[in-house]
């Protein structure tokens, strides 16, 4: 590359502070509203900021079904209502990185100096529409005409680029139980999670079948959950003497065709890449440089994609690297210590700032599994469809 | 009701032009798709190729015959497709453009990379809508 890099040099005017974060329960809340859910999140994200309501500039709120499962458009100004904060709103929809993406418009806008306090987060509501009904809602963060009318649901498209990767790099159902017993594992003692139960090799793999070679423990659940964190400027929490020892440090957003046929990948997330590099380059920093990942783990062989995307490994090394025992709690680079998607729950637009509230809290000490975590910098990979869409965030502890 | 997809407010639908002209035509065995000059191929509607920028689209016959680069066997339907259900989805390539589809013609246990599959337009069993159909020999 013809470009000067020089390390820890970052483009920004300020470093960005996480202030304080908050989730609800992940699970089953079928009569709970998003609305209900969100003002409990933000509550929680306000006090552990200790940042006054009336201080909040901006909301960036991730949704992505709300229209078809709530019958609500416009949420952005709904949830600030909620959350009661008298500041405008704006919903973000990038499917399943809807809030992935409403961070990264945050962090850009504290950086810029347009804002010193933004509310950030997201929140789903699913079960209210079922089995059928979320699987039908899903399928529309896949392409309409060419995928969706071809009976292309969300866990098939996953299907078809596991199908691609065992083709072209090999890997087997084996592996990718693996990824699912070390994400469970790793939720057990988490109370935000949908499943705080451990499952085995064989209980993945006898499991009943959604769309070959994926079964019901390669799948994440179906969630109903709200997230929020508060960004603030580094004078901010300077001048109000704020405990955010944690700050983004980089940002990056990647994009790809929408639809699978028209990808030059199949078995690649060339999105997650750019996305990655984006993010590294902002934050001046490098693959060998992160201790722990909460990647976006929708089925078991995402977890494998987004590994190679972020440069963890070479493509077709990351499908055995939980069986190998790298990415559990105790291997050299933990991934997913929340539980990730698979056993914490994907309440699809709160999923992008989940990450980011566990991966401070992770990275602050005060996570259920900091112990595991060894270092000081960590990154969140959010993706949105078949990854079509992406973005990776890097937190470091800096005070 | 129309035999087209589009889904409107009221739940009705209408007709994607482009997309379900390309149904038809595929549907009378003369099946197209759009390249660009540098050879991309891409499904209609589409004015400008999303990979060189190209905007003179020309309508390319499409090949007799394709194979499948991947595939998977639906069990968990949306309900759309539920009484279709288990069925087979596949991305083919047809040398220059790949098609998504329901496989049909085979035993699901037999699909496998490199089937050769054409192109073919049926109906699906839960409502008989029109779907593209990868037809195995």
């Amino acid at each position: 590359m013809p470009f000067l890099t020089v390390p820890h040099v970052r483009r920004g005017m300020t470093d960005v502070r996480v202030a304080g974060v908050g989730l609800t329960h992940f699970g089953e809340h079928p009569e709970r509203t998003g609305r209900d859910l969100f003002a409990e999140a933000s509550e929680r994200a306000l006090a552990d900021a200790g940042v006054p309501r009336a201080d909040i500039e901006q909301l960036n709120y991730g949704n992505f079904m709300g229209a078809l499962s709530e019958h609500q458009g416009h949420q952005g100004p709904l949830m600030a209502e909620a959350a009661g904060v008298d500041a405008p709103a704006t919903r973000y929809e990038s499917a399943c990185a809807s809030s992935g993406v409403a961070v990264r418009e945050a962090v850009k806008d504290v950086r810029n100096g347009e804002l010193d306090v933004a509310l950030v987060g997201g929140a789903e509501r699913m079960n209210n529409l079922g089995t059928a009904g979320s699987t039908e809602a899903l399928a529309i963060a896949a392409d309409d005409l060419y995928e969706v009318r071809a009976g292309m649901t969300f866990p098939a498209a996953y299907a078809l680029m596991a199908r691609a990767y065992f083709d072209r790099y090999g890997g087997a159902r084996e592996d990718l139980a693996e990824i699912a017993v070390k994400n469970h594992d790793n939720a057990l003692d988490n109370e935000h999670a949908q499943y705080q139960s451990a499952i085995t090799v064989e209980d993945a793999l006898d499991a009943p079948t959604i769309a070959e070679p994926l079964g019901l423990f390669d799948a994440c659940p179906i969630t109903d959950g709200a997230s929020a964190a508060v960004l603030v400027s580094e004078s901010y929490a300077e001048e109000h003497d704020l405990d955010a020892p944690v700050a983004v440090t980089g940002t990056g957003q990647g994009g790809d065709r929408m639809a699978l046929q028209d990808r030059k990948h199949l078995a690649r997330t060339p999105a997650a890449e750019r996305a990655a590099e984006e993010a590294y380059d902002d934050a001046g920093i490098g693959a060998q440089d992160v201790a722990v990942a909460e990647v976006h783990d929708c089925f078991t062989i995402a977890e494998v994609l987004a590994l190679e995307a972020l440069d963890f490994y070479a493509p077709g090394e990351a499908v055995g690297a939980a069986a190998r025992g790298e990415t559990t709690r105790d291997g050299d680079r933990p991934v997913n210590l929340s539980g990730g998607l698979k056993a914490k729950g994907h309440p699809v637009g709160a999923t992008g700032a989940s990450q980011i509230a566990e991966l401070t809290r992770l990275l602050r000490g005060d996570h259920p599994n900091s112990d595991a975590v060894d270092g000081d910098l960590g990154v969140a990979h959010n993706a949105g469809g078949t990854v079509a869409s992406t973005t990776v965030h890097v937190l470091e502890v800096v005070a | 009701m129309s035999e087209t997809d589009a889904v409107r407010a009221d739940g009705g639908r209408v007709r994607d032009e482009g997309y379900d002209d390309f149904l038809d035509a595929l549907e009378s065995g003369e099946g197209y798709y759009l390249e660009c000059p540098e050879g991309h191929g891409w499904l209609p509607p589409r004015r400008v190729c999303p990979e060189c920028g190209g905007t003179d689209l020309e309508e390319t016959a499409l090949p007799e015959t394709g194979a499948i680069e991947t595939h998977t066997t639906v069990h968990v339907a949306a309900p759309s497709f539920a009484d279709d259900a288990p069925y087979v989805t596949a991305v083919a390539d047809f040398d220059g453009v790949r098609l998504t589809g329901v496989v049909r013609g085979i035993d699901p246990e037999n699909v496998e990379v490199g089937t050769e599959v054409s192109a073919e337009v049926d109906e699906t069993e839960t409502a008989g809508e029109r779907v593209l159909v990868l037809h195995a020999e």
